[in-house]
């Protein structure tokens, strides 16, 4: 009896402790009923990343600053990308959520499963491509600024070795380091980038070990495809120079770290729940670039090279001004051959299915 | 590779398998006095924790290690009292023990994300090159060329072993994981060796732990193990359940955690994803081979898992 009733106890601890450190809540606001709009956020890893999962976070944070008492958000963290993101979906609305961000690829088909059956809830994923009548995409070009660190990483180099700690081989990655390859190439034509891939999103041993393993192989600059800050501490750690990723990662690596792209996705998170609020919210695809502010190149620090500023401030206008494209050919392929010729602009759809890499990269995309 | 690369990744290999040496040799300690705790992985994340925030506070790394090591032991107290003392599935506990720890770390972490610890405490875990050994081309520099934790790392396997085969309590424990009743009949105290052991063991975890958020990445970030606490309870089985070969398993593991993006770009194609199953591959070879072979030598300890009722006999 006694045997049975510790098994017993020792299940509800355990219960209690998974239902107990995954669902947090913020308070809720004072405000009146009916002002105030309840928004969900789903995200894949711990706002404490310190990268991917921090931006939207703070994303969140943003909104609840800028809209006060008008709104009223809750989030759920470590979220996996299957059935279970259903369940935290309709849990969310259940809690009387109008607005869902679910901020995961994976998530998407869900996302329309569940929207479909809520059509009064507004629903908006982050970088899939699925449209409909109550859901909605987005996703930010951070090849824009990823090409700007590539300047900076170009001019920076003394090698002409750079290397580049990427996660999986999914367009989204092969597309950002062919930007900063081109970046790199634009002011260091003999600089070549050499890629590791992890397999992680999210192993910061393991990552800072592929940085090592880069360092080890005649890399002075390490630049990261990665949500933690594994590459930028081994930067750190071998005296060479950093590039991070998704936020200012100056704090981690301190004697290392140059810049970064980074996300910012306050404003967008802003304009969208007001125009849910209006009732002029309406589906669609949204893929903003620099000009829309939604991504950015972190400040520079000291440790990035004399005349990277200003380098990165000529092409950073003709961005803003639409002048230029970072993938406007001529651009060469690994083999030396012209993939897009000059004149022509790698379309949206090919770049969202980009699986080759540009001349400069030294690494293979496994099929 | 060629030859300077091989011994960068023979030398990235010993320090990626640190973290997995304290954590197995830990376990194997628990599982030899008869309890199977699943809890590697929280105890680890609690060292990892809590050895950060004490390094944040004071930038001792005294301080900091036995901090980690405490709090890997008190995560081993609970699941000892409730194994040892109230007889509780031990599968079950230790599986909650792994997500209390996991919580408890996050928790505890929540103000210590993106903070980096002071480069003067960092300054302290600095390679340092051992006179004599750290001279001896090729292996000097592969083994004897580190910071001070993974020289703790070869003395806790060598020491740990020599206490389990060569002293009279070493015996007496190995007794306790086998046959608890014939111990028990010996007058071995079969709580008071339990309850050491197991701390014992929590206590090496955490300075598992410790080694990743305090040398490895000194930068707290959530769930700084990411999975490391499950490879050491498989290298438990990988290495018979003896400290010696875990000290050859933990490298080796650390090794074919780090080979995927070494041989990158080599020309030598091998998935990444072939590479991560290998640890749990090898494993599972392991135990078939043992099984086939019927070696009571390098069988698991008879009583494990199983609770102890004195009266029960």
């Amino acid at each position: 009896m006694k045997r049975v009733l510790t098994v017993l106890l020792v299940m509800l601890l355990a219960l209690a402790l998974t239902v107990g450190c995954g669902g947090q809540q913020t308070p809720a606001p004072s405000g009146e009923e009916g002002e105030t709009i309840k928004v969900g956020f789903v995200y894949i890893g711990p706002p404490g990343d310190g990268g991917y999962t921090y931006a939207h976070d703070q994303g969140r944070l943003y909104l609840e600053k800028e809209l006060g008492d008008k709104v009223q958000t809750i989030y759920k963290e470590s979220v996996p990308e299957d059935q279970e993101s259903e369940k935290v979906m309709r849990d969310m609305i259940d809690q009387g959520c109008k607005i869902i961000f679910a901020t995961s690829f994976g998530y998407m088909d869900y996302v329309e499963k569940v929207a479909k059956e809520f059509p009064d809830v507004a629903f908006m994923h982050c970088s899939g491509y699925k449209l409909g009548p109550n859901y909605g995409n987005y996703f930010g070009r951070i090849e824009e600024p990823r090409y700007l660190s590539g300047i900076v990483a170009g001019l920076k180099t003394e090698t002409n070795v750079i290397g580049y700690v990427a996660a999986f081989n999914i367009p989204e990655v092969v597309r950002g380091i062919n930007a900063f390859t081109l970046g790199v190439r634009s002011v260091n034509p003999d600089a070549v980038v050499k890629v590791k891939w992890t397999n992680t999103w999210y192993d910061p041993t393991k990552e800072k070990n592929a940085a090592i393993a880069l360092l080890d192989e005649g890399a002075d600059i390490i630049a990261q495809h990665q949500d933690t800050a594994g590459p930028q501490v081994a930067a750190q750690e071998r005296g060479a120079f950093s590039v991070g990723y998704n936020s200012d990662m100056s704090a981690m690596a301190p004697k290392a770290y140059m810049t970064a792209p980074v996300w910012n996705w306050g404003p967008y998170y802003v304009e969208q729940v007001k125009a849910v609020m209006d009732g002029t919210w309406k589906p669609e695809a949204y893929w903003g670039g620099m000009k829309d502010g939604i991504v950015e190149l972190a400040p520079l620090t000291e440790n990035a090279p004399e005349g990277a500023q200003e380098a990165v401030d000529e092409v950073k206008a003709k961005i803003l001004s639409g002048e230029f494209n970072v993938f406007a050919g001529p651009i060469k392929d690994q083999s030396g051959e012209v993939k897009v010729p000059e004149g022509s602009i790698v379309s949206d759809e090919e770049q969202l299915a980009m699986d080759w890499f540009v001349e400069g990269v030294i690494g293979e995309i496994e099929k | 590779m060629d030859g300077v690369l091989t011994v960068a990744f023979l030398k990235a290999a010993i320090i990626a398998g640190t973290p997995l040496l304290f954590a197995t040799v830990g376990e194997i300690i628990t599982e030899k006095v008869g309890n199977l705790n699943l809890g590697v992985e929280g105890m680890m994340l609690m060292g990892a924790v809590i050895g950060f925030q004490v390094a944040h506070v004071t930038s001792n790394p005294l301080l900091a290690l036995i901090a980690a090591a405490l709090a890997g032991a008190i995560g081993a107290l609970i699941f000892a009292f409730l194994t040892v003392s109230l007889r509780a599935n031990q599968v079950v506990t230790g599986l909650a023990l792994t997500i209390f720890g996991t919580g408890f770390s996050s928790f505890m972490g929540k103000g210590l994300v993106g903070i980096k610890l002071s480069d003067e405490f960092s300054a302290s875990f600095t390679s340092i090159k051992i006179p004599g050994l750290g001279d001896i081309p090729v292996i000097g520099e592969i083994l004897f060329n580190h910071d001070i934790l993974v020289y703790l790392g070869y003395l806790t396997a060598i020491l740990i072993g020599l206490y389990m085969y060569n002293t009279r309590k070493g015996l007496n424990l190995r007794a306790v994981g086998e046959n608890p009743a014939a111990a028990d009949a010996a007058s071995v105290r079969i709580t008071a060796y339990k309850y050491g052991h197991i701390l014992l063991g929590g206590a090496l975890c955490g300075l598992g732990g410790a080694y990743l958020s305090l040398v490895q990445v000194p930068v707290w970030q959530e769930n700084i193990t990411a999975g490391r606490g499950w490879i050491a309870v498989a290298l438990v089985i990988f290495a018979a359940w003896n400290p010696y070969k875990a000290l050859i398993g933990s490298y080796f593991f650390g090794g074919l955690d780090i080979i995927g993006f070494r041989l990158q770009g080599t020309g030598i194609q091998i998935s990444q994803y072939f590479v991560d199953m290998l640890p749990y591959l090898m494993t599972i070879f392991v135990l078939v081979i043992v099984s086939l072979k019927k070696d009571r030598k390098n069988a698991p300890p008879k009583a494990l898992s199983e609770p102890y009722f004195r009266e029960e006999r």
